[in-house]
């Protein structure tokens, strides 16, 4: 424990002081990732709260890059006997048009993060869980396949598995009779890397610690402000939006 | 009054229990070690505690990277797989069931799971092969520290 | 105290063809369950035809009703114990059987419809329990309700001190019980902030009205196949008083139901789900209103109160049947219906995407899903048909001077 208060203490060290004075001349996603950075055995803790900004204005192709490069760095919607309404959807992006002004937008939706997730809420398990950093994951191990994660979800972000997977990715583990959603990436966050969607995103979504207002996504979100989907139901999402 | 009721409840008993004997008459699946033989002194314990632990290790190591984000390499499934799976044989990879969907005597696990016809239900979700990842860490005792 | 003095109980005799023909047929409805279950475990639940949009189908419609059913079944034994009435206290210990039966049948169809049920024996021996989920409460809620009910059979049944002295205690413990119980299988879908149709307290109260009726309807249904199979007596004063029963609780439902969908009504933000079940001219509307508003209230209430009709056993048991397929198309609406209606991500916005986003959602349900649902009902009256063959759970006799305390 000491040991990790030190190793804790000494990064904090380091970002405050030689680092800051380096920001000037580093590109700012390596600052990022020297910060973010992990030791790999200590364990996540609540004084970071990891999020997502999506500029849905600056996001080609109306984020359908985002749904390609999730799907290939997680493998879903890989099902052969699953029909359409049953393959999995870790993403996708959905077409809006305000009925009366006729103003349309698309944006990418996934798992939103929330901070009272009621998934988490309504696992009978315990499999849905928020991690102490923030990001809402489905323990496959106790997860039962009962679903009524998938009815209490306000954004359908989750998806039923209908049938045997093979050939996962190393990282991103997928069965039959589970429930699976967005991860954030959470194999890439613990090694200090960023999710992959953000990187396909050419700068229009920002990642970072929310609880951290010299983060990046802090210092916009301040600055423009970000948008939560489905604000009513006060669940203080972890992804916000800018153009919805 | 339970007599007829005992009867069906005997012979429903017999039936469950003989089903449970179907296929013993096969002979044992043949065992494959090589793989595993040849990584025993690189492995993260003695071959004796593996044999008998691995699957407390893995739970353990389970539960601390699910929920915690602790992502040490000692005892982690993928390092186990990196490690004792080749990354292809006659350039595919190996899986742990065969096509006709037996455990497949290559794959390291899943021969010694069929021998001792134990149930191996971690490749359902897991990846069974080392496709895609970093080649394998040579001596992965520590933790991977900064 | 426990019971008319008068009233003796047997084991059912019968031992013919009907007897062990009926458990056949039952036999044959849990065989084509368990091959449901192996299929749909083997394949994955892409068989079935519940998706990602429809999550929950019809075995959790089957289960659901199954559930509701139980602890209104045993609702005959409280009114009993715990209200003192005599002339129930015969029909008890059937009430309960009864009631743990259906709880039973309709518990082994969620069960079997998990998607990974070795899951649930990990979750057992790791105690993997989440104590915000009323999912989890209802594990424990289902489990006490089936041991109480045992206990308050016990109490029923055996001749002790013991069991006389808690005869009382036990049937006022099982009758709190069951009340919570279905508050919590109500609460399954008041607790869904994101649903339209659901995210409502009425729900909890709206159950448990359900289950008197549902219950009660299952009780006379079997109450009277029973003692007719039996050759035994029922006589027109037991008849009577769960004929009238009936008909309250089956008002009660109808008020709760019309209050539910008059406050959505109010509030602009559940207009279209409304409109889509009240109106929409499809599978939901017409459950709604032909087969819960005039075959399980309209018809049922003029059978039992039609004075034509008075005494008369089949109108009776039909209202009962009907009752039952009333209750079972309003589980069916609320479940299917509130899931077909689509997440609202934007209010006033049209929404369209790959995956169904926006739009209407069908359900049909495979073969699998349905054997599975009939499983439960098998399993349920197959308890039942062994458990009065083996126990003394039915009087011997019924009749007006056996039960009513003024002839």
């Amino acid at each position: 424990m000491s040991k990790n208060n030190i190793d804790a203490y000494r990064r904090k060290f380091l970002v405050g002081t030689g680092v800051a004075a380096a920001a000037v001349t580093v590109a700012p996603g390596l600052l990022l990732r020297q910060a973010q950075a992990k030791p790999a055995d200590e364990a996540v803790t609540d004084k970071v709260r990891w999020g997502m900004l999506i500029d849905i204005d600056n996001l080609p192709n109306g984020g359908q890059g985002v749904v390609d490069a999730c799907k290939k760095e997680h493998g879903w919607g890989n099902e052969t006997h699953s029909n359409d309404k049953q393959k999995t959807h870790w993403v996708r992006t959905v077409k809006v048009t305000e009925k009366l002004t006729k103003h349309s937008f698309q944006l990418p939706v996934m798992c939103q993060h929330c901070e009272t997730a009621p998934c988490a809420d309504v696992c009978p398990t315990g499999a849905s869980f928020k991690r102490a950093d923030g990001i809402v994951l489905v323990d496959k191990h106790i997860c039962i396949g009962c679903r009524y994660c998938m009815m209490a979800c306000p954004y359908k972000a989750r998806s039923l598995v209908h049938e045997a997977i093979y050939d996962q990715k190393p990282d991103s583990p997928r069965g039959k009779g589970t429930v699976e959603s967005c991860t954030m990436c959470v194999h890439r966050v613990d090694e200090g890397k960023q999710p992959a969607c953000v990187e396909s995103s050419g700068g229009a979504i920002v990642f970072g610690d929310l609880n951290d207002e010299n983060s990046e996504i802090s210092k916009v979100l301040k600055e423009k402000g970000g948008k939560q989907i489905r604000a009513d139901l006060g669940l203080n999402t972890g992804v916000r939006y800018q153009g919805i | 009054m339970f007599g007829k009721a005992q009867n069906i409840l005997a012979t429903m008993t017999l039936l469950a229990l003989a089903s449970l004997m179907v296929g013993c008459g096969e002979t044992a699946p043949e065992l494959k070690l090589e793989t595993a033989k040849a990584k025993t002194e690189h492995c993260v314990e003695p071959d004796d505690v593996m044999r008998r632990n691995h699957m407390d290790f893995i739970k353990h190591q389970r539960d601390e990277t699910v929920h915690n984000g602790i992502r040490t390499s000692k005892y982690s499934f993928k390092a186990c797989i990196n490690c004792h799976i080749p990354a292809e044989k006659d350039g595919k990879p190996v899986n742990y069931l065969t096509d006709d969907h037996k455990l497949n005597p290559e794959h390291f696990c899943a021969t010694c799971h069929a021998y001792v016809g134990v149930q191996l239900d971690c490749f359902e979700c897991h990846s069974d092969n080392p496709a895609g990842a970093a080649p394998a860490d040579a001596n992965h005792g520590g933790t991977a520290h900064e | 105290m426990s019971s008319n003095s008068k009233v003796s109980y047997s084991e059912v005799k019968n031992n013919g063809i009907g007897f062990y023909g009926l458990l056949g047929i039952f036999g044959l409805f849990l065989l084509a369950g368990v091959v449901a279950f192996f299929t749909m475990e083997h394949n994955g639940h892409h068989i079935s035809g519940m998706d990602n949009q429809i999550v929950w189908g019809l075995p959790h419609i089957f289960a659901i009703f199954l559930i509701v059913a139980a602890s209104g079944a045993l609702n005959i034994g409280s009114i009993g114990t715990v209200f003192g009435k005599k002339a129930y206290q015969p029909l008890g210990r059937l009430s309960g059987l009864l009631a743990i039966s259906l709880l039973v049948g309709g518990l082994l169809i969620l069960l079997l419809d998990l998607g990974r049920i070795d899951h649930v024996i990990m979750m057992i021996k790791g105690f993997h329990l989440n104590f915000k989920s009323i999912f989890a409460w209802n594990m424990i809620l289902y489990g006490g309700f089936i041991a109480l009910v045992g206990l308050y059979l016990w109490a029923m049944m055996d001749r002790s001190k013991t069991a006389k002295k808690l005869y009382k205690p036990i049937g006022i413990s099982a009758f709190t019980w069951r009340l919570i119980l279905t508050t919590g299988t109500g609460s399954i879908f008041g607790f869904l902030v994101a649903r339209q149709f659901y995210d409502a307290a009425i729900m909890a109260p709206l159950f448990i009205v359900l289950s008197f009726s549902v219950g009660m309807a299952i009780f006379i249904m079997v109450l009277m196949s029973a003692y007719k199979w039996t050759n035994r007596e029922l006589g027109d004063f037991v008849l009577n008083k769960l004929r009238y029963v009936l008909a309250v609780f089956i008002l009660g439902v109808l008020l709760l139901e019309v209050t539910r969908q008059l406050t959505n009504i109010y509030a602009t933000e559940h207009h279209g789900v409304e409109a889509f079940i009240l109106k929409g001219g499809n599978i939901y509307s017409t459950l709604f209103w032909y087969g819960f508003i005039l075959i399980g209230t309209v018809i049922p209430v003029f059978l039992i109160f039609c004075k034509k009709l008075k005494n008369n056993r089949m109108a009776l048991y039909l209202a009962a049947a009907l009752t039952t397929i009333g209750g079972f198309c309003l589980v069916y609406v609320i479940v299917i219906g509130g899931q077909a209606y689509p997440l609202v991500l934007f209010p006033n916005a049209e929404v369209t995407s790959v995956y169904a986003d926006g739009v209407i959602n069908s359900y049909s349900p495979s073969k699998w899903e349905v054997m599975l649902g009939l499983f439960g009902v098998a399993l349920t009256l197959a308890m039942v048909t062994v458990g009065v063959k083996a126990l003394k759970f039915m009087p011997v006799s019924l009749a007006d001077s056996v039960v009513d305390p003024h002839s």
